[in-house]
């Protein structure tokens, strides 16, 4: 996972709340087997007319969001769907981060195994922050995420909430699984109690 | 020890280690496992030469991208194929119990773990898919993950969680003719919001959800997430423990009775304190459905659409009328006569044997409307089983509906069975998002009861008029 530092970048406003995971990537392109090549398919439904053509007021359509790295929503962004299909799409799009007043949880928690930051901020800094990304690319955002702050144009700094936990792994680019496995020994102290405690716990086996 | 409510109980009672932050290592007993979310998690454990931990902890079946019409030939659409013939040499790498496609246990996810006794009360259940929650019916912590997550549970048994916050929702009274646990729950969403439940777990209490059977306790659960809750829960009862008695993979004898002895401290302690409680009377309940393209756009069946004009914030406004245009709707128009292109009955929500039971009650004696579209695709192939059994099929078919093989189908549109654009379905699924069923498909969320109504007449209908 690459580490998520500074991000300098154009950020690209989609003032509409409940942008669910659908929209983000319809269920016909989720029958990759891989994560990459996704990012064409970002807001499919939004983005492209029946024929494939383009849609030229889509925000992603326009220039220069075309190369934007921030995306900024209303509330509950990524609703529905559990498919990492989303983050995986905004990634290959090019988006680093995504900042709204609210994320539905499980969207919410697969952005940061994909080293997209999602930033948590009320409504009224959305919609100044959205102001700022109209201006395109004199609007520039920096996220700086060792300082926990969003820099506006004009120099002013937000600050913006984080787990720890999910700072440090965002910063460093690492991977959880690898930091759980040190624990091994724990969960497999915890698993054998839990076996003489609940004898009846059934295994899965099929003939 | 404080009160505790039923979701802190299963919480406490699978907590591995709190690391320093609050997080906690949450040990799975159930990983459910489909072909959609899973082909990139078996590569990351390839690439990274990592095992399964507990093959004896995983479930593999495929539902989503399959064809549910004759299952003897082959998969005409070539990346569905890719995904399915995928799925089948991971299961067999790595060692996964897996139901095939030609296996009658074959179905979607949710409907085959609690009908094979995979799914029990008290465990932890997730899957790298949102209607996880359905599981909590049962009185299991189950929830829906991203593909990173199904890696993680693959390679360690544990997931990194902070606790969720607890929420209650009661239902009290009696359900009038005609409204079922389809109703209450999208009447529970009109009334929370899409967004009301995140960051909790809701708890579903009260004596109209004690005297659901367990097929309308999952529909209830089924839809948390489309509440924003991460999971639903309803505590176990005789009801479970009945249902739960006798399944494949369900301790047996003893061992059950054992079992049922622990599920019964499974219920939140007296005095147990909950950040939200919403309470609902079942008698202010009707038949709804939705109108727009958000599952909380809930309206009673007599109802008419909302009027934009009398929403206050102009993002909400202009979102209402973009929903009004692609529903191809009009502010105070009557739902009831609308007509309808094609009936869905089926999806993790709503293809158990009761509901197509209750579905087939309303179309005995009837024909699907001329130029209506009509499928019933049976929730596992059990169900199907069970359905031919008690003559459904016969009663569908009849009636000119069609008759298919289990799986997602319709509720996402990632196999053949596709709304065309402009199309207008009445759904028993769970999402009416734009393009959901099909690009540019228009859905109405119902219950099957409903949705067969809507079958027979050509149009939304009152099922309270075929009563």
């Amino acid at each position: 996972m690459e580490k998520f530092t500074v991000l300098t970048a154009i950020a690209a406003p989609l003032p509409e709340a409940n942008v669910d995971t659908d929209k983000i990537i319809p269920a016909r392109f989720l029958k990759t087997t891989k994560r990459s090549g996704l990012g064409v398919h970002a807001f499919d439904g939004m983005r492209y007319n029946p024929d494939g053509s383009e849609k030229p007021d889509f925000v992603l359509n326009r220039e220069p969001y075309r190369k934007a790295g921030i995306l900024i929503t209303h509330d509950n962004l990524g609703c529905g769907s559990s498919r990492e299909h989303a983050p995986w799409a905004l990634l290959d799009f090019g988006i680093r981060c995504v900042i709204a007043p609210s994320f539905a949880d499980i969207f919410f928690n697969n952005c940061f195994k994909n080293g997209i930051l999602p930033i948590r901020l009320p409504r009224e800094i959305c919609d100044a922050l959205m102001d700022d990304a109209r201006l395109g690319a004199n609007g520039r955002l920096t996220i700086d995420l060792e300082r926990q702050v969003v820099v506006r144009p004009d120099g002013e700094e937000i600050g913006f909430e984080i787990d720890p936990l999910r700072k440090h792994l965002l910063l460093e680019g690492l991977d959880d699984i690898g930091q759980t496995m040190q624990h091994e020994g724990a969960i497999s102290t915890f698993e054998a109690a839990r076996g003489q405690a609940q004898p009846w716990q059934t295994r899965i086996v099929i003939d | 020890m404080a009160a505790r409510t039923l979701f802190d109980k299963i919480w406490d009672s699978h907590v591995v280690e709190r690391l320093e932050d609050g997080t906690a290592i949450l040990y799975i007993d159930r990983h459910l496992v489909h072909e959609v979310t899973s082909p990139q998690a078996f590569e990351g454990l390839r690439i990274s030469g990592r095992r399964l931990r507990r093959p004896d902890a995983t479930i593999a079946v495929v539902d989503h991208n399959v064809p549910t019409s004759d299952r003897t030939l082959p998969i005409e659409e070539p990346e569905s194929r890719n995904q399915i013939e995928t799925l089948e040499r991971n299961v067999r790498e790595f060692g996964v119990p897996y139901f095939p496609l030609l296996s009658e246990r074959q179905g979607i996810v949710h409907v085959v773990g609690p009908e094979q006794g995979i799914s029990l009360p008290g465990m932890t259940i997730v899957c790298g898919d949102s209607h996880t929650s359905t599981h909590g019916a049962l009185g299991a912590l189950a929830f829906g993950i991203g593909t990173s997550e199904v890696e993680h549970v693959m390679a360690t048994q544990t997931l990194l969680q902070k606790p969720a916050r607890n929420m209650k929702v009661v239902v009290e009274g009696t359900l009038g003719a005609g409204v079922t646990a389809k109703d209450v729950m999208l009447a529970i969403i009109g009334t929370i919001g899409t967004a009301g439940g995140t960051g909790y777990v809701i708890e579903f209490a009260g004596s109209t959800i004690r005297g659901l059977d367990m097929a309308g306790r999952m529909t209830i659960c089924n839809m948390s997430i489309e509440a924003g809750a991460r999971a639903g829960l309803v505590a176990p009862d005789e009801t479970t423990f009945e249902y739960v008695r006798g399944r494949p993979f369900a301790p047996q004898g003893e061992a059950f009775e054992q079992a049922v002895a622990y599920w019964k401290t499974l219920v939140a302690d007296e005095g147990a304190q909950y950040d939200k409680v919403v309470e609902l009377r079942a008698e202010d309940i009707p038949p709804v459905l939705t109108w727009g393209t958000s599952p909380e756009t809930v309206i009673p069946v007599s109802g008419t659409v909302p009027d934009p004009a009398a929403e206050g914030d102009e993002a909400k406004r202009a979102q209402m009328q973009r929903m009004l245009d692609y529903m191809g709707l009009e502010a105070g128009q009557k739902i009831a006569g609308v007509p309808v292109d094609v009936v869905f009955i089926g999806s993790c929500t709503n293809s158990r044997i009761e509901d197509l039971r209750a579905a087939a009650a309303i179309v005995a004696g009837r024909h699907v409307a001329p130029g209506v579209r009509a499928m019933v695709v049976p929730g596992s192939g059990i169900v199907k089983a069970q359905a031919e059994r008690e003559g459904l099929d016969q009663v569908f078919l009849g009636a000119g509906f069609e008759w298919r093989e289990a799986g997602c189908s319709m509720c996402l549109g990632m196999n053949p069975d596709r709304l065309t654009p402009g199309q207008r379905c009445a759904s028993t699924s769970n999402r009416n998002f734009e393009g959901r069923q099909g690009p540019g498909g228009r859905t109405h969320l119902l219950s099957p009861a409903m949705a067969a109504a809507a079958a027979v007449t050509g149009h939304l209908t009152d099922v309270r008029e075929l009563i």
